[in-house]
């Protein structure tokens, strides 16, 4: 097991990432961070926590639980449903932000552009994630990446909140076969 | 999990975590868009060989609203009016692909039987047999006690519910008094001799012949409907002495502590087992019941198929 990312590193990683989202949507008005459970949503919190401590605002923060939508749920036992809360303003002509730890395949993040699209129309849809590992399965980006991490498919990427696991971390394992 | 036959196959987690999906699933029921797509392309087939509005249709929503197929088969109308038997009627369900059978009939164990043979491979969902079980019910009557009265505890411990009426027939009292007792509550029974079935003593329950000094003790009561069909005897001299001893009324209402709730599985009786104006008043959850219903049948269904049934069948 190797330390990818201590938590000083991914404390200056999340609070860059909070900056250029600032940046690109001018300001904290236009958006609303969504946060898929269970790592996700901690990130979202954490990022909007960093957002409001620069923009001095509130920022509309909420989580989406994308298990109804998966496109694998046929290949494993039944998952439990996680909680999704909208915030205030909804998701309709806002710029939505999804929040996930680890882009991979990208196929949660497709099942986050349905689940949203049957909650309203967003302005835009950005994604932020803290690590990206690459790999992906489906033509899909994130505009917001904490660190771009290169691994083979077999390794694992375990990501860590104090909220969770009592300290923050990213580390790389070494999977099975 | 495979099958819904039985309250007893449940543990206390299973039972948990259908009441916690289905409460995941009742915010998208309250959403703008009331369609998931987690069941699309499966088949679910309503098997109903007895009369039921409310069970089938809320099972018929709730797989409608997961994006299944919905076959519903009744008796009347069906090849099972000329005399086909249930093995035959579910060889050929099995062969036009059903992934899962809801089945509601008159005879006690008709779901069991059918998830034991080998006659079809899909999952077999208890919506009532004869005077066994009616887990479904159970598990929307316990979701609704839990939301009304556990202020947002996990299960129901501390609370105490009266089924009341005729709880001899009753495949509904039967499946309560099974999940109630394993998430935590005291049930009280309360009925005439005659309508208490053989053995009784031996459930987890007290039992009382007089409803007024239960009543005020009680966080909700269960009002269960007379089954004039089942009855092929005389139970109780006449109706009218029935509801003075054992109908809800509006004395009675009035002695119940301000939070406790009135429940009844529906079809009601007016007049019977419980006055019209009980069942109107504020204290009744009876619609209520209807629409959780149609939550927790989704997270059945969702239980039972949406993920693959080689690796859940393996735990």
């Amino acid at each position: 097991m190797s330390l990818a990312l201590p938590a000083p590193d991914m404390a200056r990683a999340i609070t860059r990432i909070s900056h250029e989202i600032l940046e690109r949507n001018s300001g904290s008005d236009s958006i609303t961070l969504l946060g898929i459970p269970t790592r996700g949503a901690h990130l979202a919190a954490r990022i909007a926590a960093n957002i409001q401590a620069i923009d001095g605002k509130p920022v509309q923060v909420g989580t989406l639980d994308i298990t109804l939508h998966r496109d694998d749920l046929r290949m494993r036992p039944p998952r439990a449903l996680m909680p999704t809360t909208i915030p205030s303003l909804g998701v309709e002509d806002r710029n939505v932000i999804l929040v996930d730890d680890v882009l991979f395949s990208g196929r949660t993040i497709r099942a986050a552009l349905d689940a949203l699209g049957e909650i309203g129309r967003p302005k835009t849809v950005q994604l932020a994630v803290l690590v990206d590992r690459g790999h992906r399965q489906l033509p899909i980006k994130a505009d917001y990446v904490g660190k771009n991490l290169p691994t083979s498919p077999t390794q694992i990427i375990k990501v860590q909140f104090t909220e969770l696991d009592g300290l923050d971390a990213v580390s790389l394992e070494e999977g099975g076969k | 999990m495979r099958h819904l036959l039985s309250i007893a196959d449940l543990s206390k987690v299973e039972a948990l975590q259908i009441l916690n999906t289905a409460e995941e699933l009742a915010r998208v029921s309250d959403g703008p868009m009331k369609k998931l797509p987690t069941l699309r392309g499966r088949t679910i087939v309503n098997l109903f060989a007895e009369d039921s509005t409310r069970t089938r249709i809320s099972f018929e929503a709730a797989a409608k609203r997961l994006s299944a197929d919905v076959i519903n088969f009744s008796a009347k109308g069906s090849s099972v009016s000329k005399g086909e038997s249930l093995k035959d009627t579910a060889q050929t369900l099995q062969a036009m692909g059903a992934d899962a059978v809801i089945i509601r009939h008159s005879a006690s164990g008709a779901a069991q039987r059918l998830a034991d043979s080998q006659w079809m491979t899909g999952s077999v969902i208890n919506a009532g047999d004869g005077t066994h079980e009616h887990p479904s019910q159970a598990l929307l009557d316990a979701f609704t006690i839990r939301k009304h009265l556990a202020h947002g505890g996990d299960d129901l411990t501390g609370l105490h519910i009266a089924i009341v009426g005729d709880v001899l027939h009753s495949r509904v009292a039967r499946s309560n008094v099974l999940l109630l007792t394993k998430l935590g509550a005291q049930v009280t029974l309360v009925a005439p001799p005659t309508l208490l079935p053989v053995g009784v003593e031996s459930w987890p329950v007290k039992v009382s012949y007089d409803f007024d000094s239960v009543i005020a003790t009680v966080d909700a009561v269960m009002m269960l409907r007379i089954q004039l069909e089942r009855m092929t005897e005389l139970f109780f001299p006449n109706a009218r002495e029935y509801s003075r001893y054992f109908g809800l009324n509006k004395d009675r209402l009035a002695q119940m502590k301000p939070t406790a709730i009135v429940m009844h599985p529906g079809p009601m009786n007016r007049g019977l087992e419980i006055t019209a104006d009980s069942a109107d008043s504020a204290r009744s959850v009876i619609l209520e019941q209807v629409t959780n219903g149609v939550s927790v049948r989704m997270a059945i269904l969702y239980m039972l198929l949406a993920g693959s049934q080689e690796i859940g069948a393996s735990e």
